[in-house]
């Protein structure tokens, strides 16, 4: 017997055992629906990838809280929040296609790797049909890259840097959230109005994509107003002590501190700005003057009192009186005795908007799932009417610029809204130079 | 000029921080032979004791104001201080805003017995076992209390401000203003120094201290139960490192990693000033503040882009290439 065994012979049955072996899973994958993690049963997985741990934990976990609070509504538990308020009523309160939403949570660790392994694991292991969360654009441009080619949707969390509806683009992802440029196109009036249009800017930006591409929109903006900027230093993202970056700002001819930087960046040259008497400083016969152009109230927090009259931008904030708002901010409150961040906003609509586009469609295949959601208009989730483009997947609405409030009643009042500046002003044409490069592709439904 | 003289000004005040982490450091490595990679958690949990003194001083009693409405359109709870309905809102709002000074009076007896706890209950097992064995269980440790601080204060930076009288700037020469805290922290770390070293110098117990550091087993000889005179050193250690890091909360809100992230530099510091040898850790610790400092001058990153980023380990390849031991270290030491 082992005479007759040679080494093409082994080779050959080899590579027909192979083939066979590999054969029914093809098969068995393409029956039943011909799309990644096709639900079977009757239940239905999504998969929210949120830091757990890391700088960005506290934000994570209250993107856990409005996922569980978007996964109860679907469900048909508590009072439904925003489901009352959306105008598209394609949703029953009976799960998604009548499949009770169950989920899985992943921790991104807010690092571009363990974000995608964790969503790998949630896609592979736990079969989550979609993807969604997260709290930083290298981990939403990473996590959306490895979901085009899992065959699943992502819907960003938090994610503000231009390329990820820019040159990061995916056909498979969606972002609800704004971005630098947006935020650019909302404050540059109102820097203008309060600030005058002889300004003279010093940039401290995080030197990360995110930092990059806000930089570049916010000079573009204020440039556009007669503004000139002075210089951009650029900032390393583990930096700590911001005070040799900010000792040399006050004698640099400037007279207004843009800080690219967010969360314990945000906090930490802030803090250090103000120490330096930034805020009482004049300079060529001005009140100097500091803008934080992203603004969370979850990160302001930390900032404590230095944040009082300092002006940014946001993506959403619990004052805000539309029915919607009204109606996610009691939910939530009622839930968990605190009103809900920007970044649970973003997340309970992410769940809301998928599981509606799922329902109008009448099916969970991504393809099909994409083609519900591009060019979607919809109204009733906070921000006004909303506009899902279909050529990058970007998200059109309200953008709100703030102010930290000088008297705060409450320990979340923080932040004022100084205006809602409408979706016109914050939208640009999909070929603009600030998001050109990469290309959408076309959806991708895996398997 | 002046922007060299500020850099210079930025440069001590952060090299108070890694002196006095560094010493702390010192000092343990040269009594217990002990490399405590826990260092800078205790920094962390120093900083901490500022927050927890804070959190306690504003324990507040609640109110419900039926004029006022909360988010939910509920009656406003309104919160007042113990501390205030006790020694009046003027006397207690005071009390309150000194809280960052006042943690240093708690602070102290706290970070004593976390060190003493810390040799008692885990460190001293390790003594005989090798430097690799001692590393990966005082990281551990670091790591543990690190996880210890987040679940309870959560992820986000706490602020902890100075008191206003010590807050805004001051012009410490002419022409030349600098926040006032951060004037203060240097001093308060100088002071620190000089304790230490008057404590060693000057009184039996530095000196039988001292004189284990250069032969413990003579001294063991001598009948002195040298042990417990070094748990108390890894004590003195634990209260310079959160003394350091109580005066730094005003400077920077304290976070879960705030340790972590001066820990790595503080062992280069002690690397460069030379194992073992207290008068280089200081002197290391204010020579690398100093220069990282000037390295982020605008004139020397236009010359040589990204050198602010590594200035301090460039510092150490050439120091330790030229002198081996570093600045003072002293023969035999980890050799």
């Amino acid at each position: 017997m082992s005479n007759n065994l040679t080494r093409r012979g082994v080779l050959k049955t080899g590579a027909v055992a192979g083939a066979g072996l590999a054969l029914p899973t093809y098969l068995s994958a393409a029956s039943h629906s011909g799309f990644t993690n096709a639900p079977t049963g009757s239940t239905v997985t999504l998969g929210f990838n949120v830091p757990q741990t890391g700088p960005y934990a506290d934000e994570g976990a209250d993107e856990l809280r409005a996922y569980e609070l978007a996964v109860e509504h679907l469900n048909g538990g508590g009072d439904g929040g925003m489901l009352n308020t959306f105008s598209s009523k394609a949703l029953e309160g009976n799960g998604i296609l009548g499949k009770k939403v169950e989920y899985v949570t992943g921790d991104t660790q807010t690092k571009s790797d363990a974000a995608r392994a964790s969503a790998k694991s949630m896609i592979e292991k736990d079969g989550a049909i979609m993807i969604t969360g997260g709290s930083s654009s290298g981990v939403a441009i990473a996590v959306q890259g490895l979901c085009q080619e899992a065959g699943v949707i992502f819907m960003a969390g938090l994610t503000h840097s231009n390329d990820t509806t820019g040159k990061d683009k995916k056909a498979n992802g969606f972002r609800h959230f704004f971005n630098g440029y947006m935020s650019g196109a909302a404050l540059a009036p109102v820097l203008k109005s309060l600030y005058g249009d002889d300004r003279k800017a010093y940039h401290l930006t995080a030197d990360y994509t995110w930092g990059w591409t806000q930089q570049e929109s916010i000079a573009a903006a204020t440039e556009a107003l007669g503004w000139e900027t002075v210089n951009n230093v650029l900032t390393p993202l583990a930096a700590t002590d911001f005070s040799s970056y900010i000792a040399p700002v006050k004698d640099s001819g400037a007279d207004v501190l843009v800080l690219n930087h967010y969360g314990g960046n945000m906090v930490n040259s802030l803090t250090n700005a103000v120490q330096f008497g930034l805020r009482e400083a004049q300079a060529n016969g001005k009140n100097f003057e500091i803008v934080v152009p992203l603004f969370s109230r979850l990160m302001a927090r930390g900032a404590g009192d230095n944040i009082k009259g300092i002006v940014g931008s946001t993506g959403w904030h619990w004052s805000l009186q539309d029915e919607g708002s009204k109606a996610f901010v009691k939910s939530f409150g009622t839930k968990y005795g605190f009103p809900p961040s920007q970044a649970a906003h973003t997340c309970y609509v992410q769940t809301l908007l998928y599981a509606d586009a799922v329902a109008r469609a009448g099916s969970f295949n991504p393809c099909a799932v994409v083609e519900a959601l591009e060019g979607f208009e919809f109204d009733g989730m906070g921000n006004g009417p909303t506009l899902y483009r279909a050529e990058d997947h970007q998200c059109f609405k309200d953008v709100l610029v703030v102010r930290g409030k000088e008297n705060p009643t409450s320990e979340f009042d923080l932040l004022e809204i100084v205006e809602v500046t409408p979706a016109a002003q914050v939208t640009y044409p999909p070929d603009h130079p600030m998001f050109a490069g990469g290309a959408l592709g076309t959806c991708n439904p895996g398997a | 000029m002046d922007a060299f003289l500020l850099q210079i000004l930025n440069g001590l005040d952060k090299g108070s921080a890694y002196a006095l982490i560094a010493l702390g450091l010192t000092l343990i490595f040269g009594t217990l032979g002990v490399v405590n990679f826990a260092h800078g958690a205790l920094f962390m949990i120093g900083a901490f004791c500022s927050v927890t003194l804070q959190r306690l001083l504003n324990l507040s009693s609640e109110t419900i104001d039926p004029t006022k409405t909360d988010f939910l359109g509920n009656p406003l709870k309104v919160k007042t201080p113990y501390v205030e309905s006790w020694f009046g809102p003027e006397l207690g709002g005071t009390i309150i805003e000194w809280s960052v000074p006042l943690a240093i009076l708690f602070a102290i007896p706290v970070m004593l017995f976390i060190g003493y706890a810390m040799e008692r209950g885990l460190i001293k097992h390790f003594y005989k076992r090798p430097h690799a064995d001692q590393i990966l269980v005082t990281f551990g440790l670091a790591i543990v209390l690190q996880e210890i601080i987040k679940a309870v204060f959560g992820a986000n930076p706490i602020q902890t401000p100075a008191p206003d009288a010590l807050s805004g700037v001051v012009e410490v020469l002419p022409g030349i203003v600098y926040p006032a805290w951060r004037v203060v922290n240097f001093c308060f770390s100088l002071v620190v120094i000089a304790g230490v070293f008057a404590f060693l110098q000057f009184t039996t117990f530095g000196m039988v201290v001292r004189a284990g550091m250069a032969d413990r087993e003579t001294v063991g000889l001598l009948g002195i139960d040298i042990d417990k005179r070094f748990t108390a050193m890894f004590g003195l250690a634990a209260a310079v490192a959160g003394l350091a890091g109580v005066m730094y909360g005003p400077i920077n809100a304290p976070n879960y990693h705030m340790g972590m992230d001066f820990l790595v530099l503080s062992f280069v510091v002690v690397v460069v000033g030379g194992m073992g040898s207290l008068p280089g850790a200081v002197a290391a610790g204010f020579l690398l503040g100093v220069l990282e400092s000037l390295a982020s001058l605008e004139v020397v990153i236009s010359a040589i882009p990204g050198i602010n980023q590594i200035i301090i380990y460039l510092v150490a390849i050439v120091i330790l290439l030229t002198r081996p031991r570093g600045l003072m270290g002293r023969k035999g030491v980890m050799e």
